[in-house]
């Protein structure tokens, strides 16, 4: 049962990566209508941003939690600003693409300098060690992962869905041009969200560096079952993207305790599923 | 289905002639390669990717669906034949029609899911499917895992051409190429191909005029597949390996590169963009991670500048149909 329990917990936090990854593709997709492939390179730069601020600046974990993503999120917005934006009105194929051409440029320079192995971060010395919950040993960290990132999920569904910034998001992705005739600046609403949904795929990063190393190619495939995630939810709502992202996650863990050769699969073949049940996504609105 | 003769414009003359004249100049072209002194692997390599980019752009550049997991056909079938050449000591010409085969029900299965969503999702969808044949093939023993299946014997195409000779292997590697891009370029100049491209234009209305686009959808899904898979299957001689990388998701993304540098949705397009990258890829290969980087540049800058591709751009300015 030790093992049961062990697999449950990497698999919530593999799932905590899920949701705060689709949370952002998902808040991305409805405003700029673009599915970002950048997003798993920009999930790595979290990471090696925390790496940078330990190593060069010596500048431990709590103040990377918050620096990285904000770094990140302004180099997601100068990219918003000089590329991504061109693309509005044409087919959103050419989003896929151009984003796509700028995850290989990204991952391709930091292999260039760090090659592909993984770097070392260390847990920060208030969450090390572990506590005994009587059924099973809890690493600290691992247990932080979960808690921190249902927070800042719920904080971002609560941003969206009960806050006046949320609504007029909510009514920019709906009708643009109505919404600008409120007087609203949408251009740079968008920019703003572009900044967010990187901003919480660099904070998912920046989690992940003391669990799976610092790697240039650690987000090159888990963007890909992110996307599956994605497809498995639908877009169409945010609570939608954060439980179907914590549920695969749980799934893929209790997969890896009683199956462990399809733990890689799992995800997939439960978009195949879903997909042949209900194509428009378990809480995605049919079109 | 009468509706498919129905309602489709005919095709001009002079787009037709434009597009022979360039068919023309193209074969003889590669015809007399083995004359030039240029490298015949080379151009062998460079052909079975064209094929693969010109059956990825039967999908996106007619159809309007972007797969961005066609190098799961690729795989597939390279897999396939692989294993039937060197295992089973099949004969080139059935382990290709075999590996072909393969590619072909892939098809059938992968397109069944896919087409059931559309535009961005289907891109997705063909991405993921392709990475879970990408895990499968990692974990199944006649893979052989990281290895890959090596030292693949050539043989005798229908018992005379010995293909170990690099020039007869040329020339059988170019017939493919030749009798693919016909069944390509048959079928846009097709009704179906017209129905194809008014799908693309305008699905609802497609859809409203009695057509079953689904049906047609996930027929340009199988017959590209088909295509891409009998890329693979050549590919096998000239590599004489199958292997991971094949099936990867970064070659997915190279032949929609490919296709993209070359022109989405023109004819001659994907022939040149995959001599382009190909090229490059050659010239550039002690550059290491670096020609990942100018790949991902070539991307943004396509997308961004030159939507139209090399080809496009041509045909284009000249306004002749290529």
């Amino acid at each position: 049962m030790q093992a049961l329990y062990a697999q449950l917990l990497v698999g919530l936090i593999n799932g905590s990566f899920y949701a705060l990854l689709s949370l952002g593709l998902a808040v991305i997709f409805g405003m700029l209508n673009i599915i970002n492939f950048a997003h798993g390179a920009l999930y790595m730069m979290g990471a090696f941003c925390a790496y940078f601020l330990l190593s060069v600046m010596n500048i431990g974990y709590w103040p990377a939690l918050i620096i990285a993503p904000i770094a990140v999120g302004i180099f997601g917005m100068i990219l918003e600003r000089t590329m991504l934006q061109w693309l509005s009105g044409l087919d959103h194929l050419y989003g896929l693409l151009l984003t796509f051409g700028m995850a290989l440029i990204i991952q391709g320079v930091f292999q260039n300098y760090f090659g592909s192995s993984g770097l070392p971060y260390a847990i920060p010395d208030e969450l090390k060690g572990g506590m005994n919950l009587g059924f099973m040993f809890l690493p600290i960290y691992r247990g932080w992962v979960v808690v921190f990132s249902l927070i800042v999920c719920l904080l971002t569904w609560y941003l969206i869905e009960r806050t006046r910034l949320g609504a007029n998001l909510r009514a920019a992705t709906e009708n643009p041009t109505l919404v600008r005739a409120f007087g609203i600046n949408v251009p740079r609403m968008i920019t703003l969200t572009y900044g967010l949904g990187v901003g919480l795929a660099a904070l998912a990063g920046v989690l992940s560096a003391p669990i799976n190393q610092v790697r240039p190619l650690m987000g090159a495939d888990l963007i890909i079952v992110v996307f599956a995630v994605v497809v498995i939810g639908g877009m169409g709502s945010i609570m939608g993207s954060i439980i179907t992202g914590f549920a695969l996650g749980v799934v893929e863990g209790l997969t890896k305790y009683f199956y462990p050769e399809a733990s890689n699969t799992v995800v997939f073949v439960l978009m195949v599923l879903v997909l042949l049940i209900k194509p428009s996504g378990l809480t995605g609105r049919a079109n | 289905m009468t509706a498919m003769t129905d309602d489709t414009l005919p095709v001009t003359p002079r787009t037709l002639r434009d597009e022979m004249i360039a068919f023309g100049i193209m074969t003889v072209l590669l015809l007399i390669v083995p004359f030039t002194g240029v490298y015949p692997f080379f151009v062998m390599q460079a052909l079975c990717f064209a094929l693969l980019a010109c059956a990825f752009n039967l999908l996106i550049g007619y159809g309007g669906l972007l797969s961005f997991g066609h190098a799961m056909f690729l795989g597939t079938a390279g897999y396939i034949t692989a294993h039937a050449l060197k295992v089973w000591g099949f004969t080139p010409e059935l382990g290709i029609l075999i590996g072909t085969a393969g590619a072909a029900g892939l098809g059938v299965i992968t397109g069944l899911v896919a087409i059931r969503r559309q535009g961005i999702y289907f891109a997705m969808i063909t991405l993921a499917l392709s990475q879970l044949l990408y895990f499968i093939y990692l974990q199944t023993p006649f893979t052989h895992g990281e290895d890959g299946i090596q030292g693949i014997p050539q043989g005798y195409l229908f018992g005379i051409f010995n293909l170990a000779r690099p020039t007869v292997l040329y020339y059988v590697i170019l017939a493919g190429f030749l009798f693919g891009f016909l069944v390509i370029f048959r079928t846009i100049n097709s009704p179906f191909g017209e129905v194809l491209k008014s799908i693309r234009e305008n699905e609802q209305r497609a859809i409203s005029l009695g057509y079953k686009t689904d049906q047609y959808k996930l027929l340009a899904y199988i017959l590209s597949g088909t295509l891409a898979g009998f890329a693979g299957s050549l590919k096998v001689f000239v590599a004489q390996n199958a292997s991971l990388t094949d099936v990867h998701w970064s070659m997915s993304g190279e032949i929609v590169l490919m296709t993209l540098v070359g022109g989405l949705g023109t004819v001659f397009g994907p022939v040149v963009g995959a001599f382009v990258i190909i090229a490059m890829q050659q010239y550039l290969a002690g550059f290491g991670q670096w020609v990942t980087v100018i790949q991902g540049m070539i991307f943004v800058v396509c997308v961004l500048t030159f939507r139209r591709g090399l080809i496009g751009e041509i045909a284009y300015y000249s306004r002749r149909s290529l």
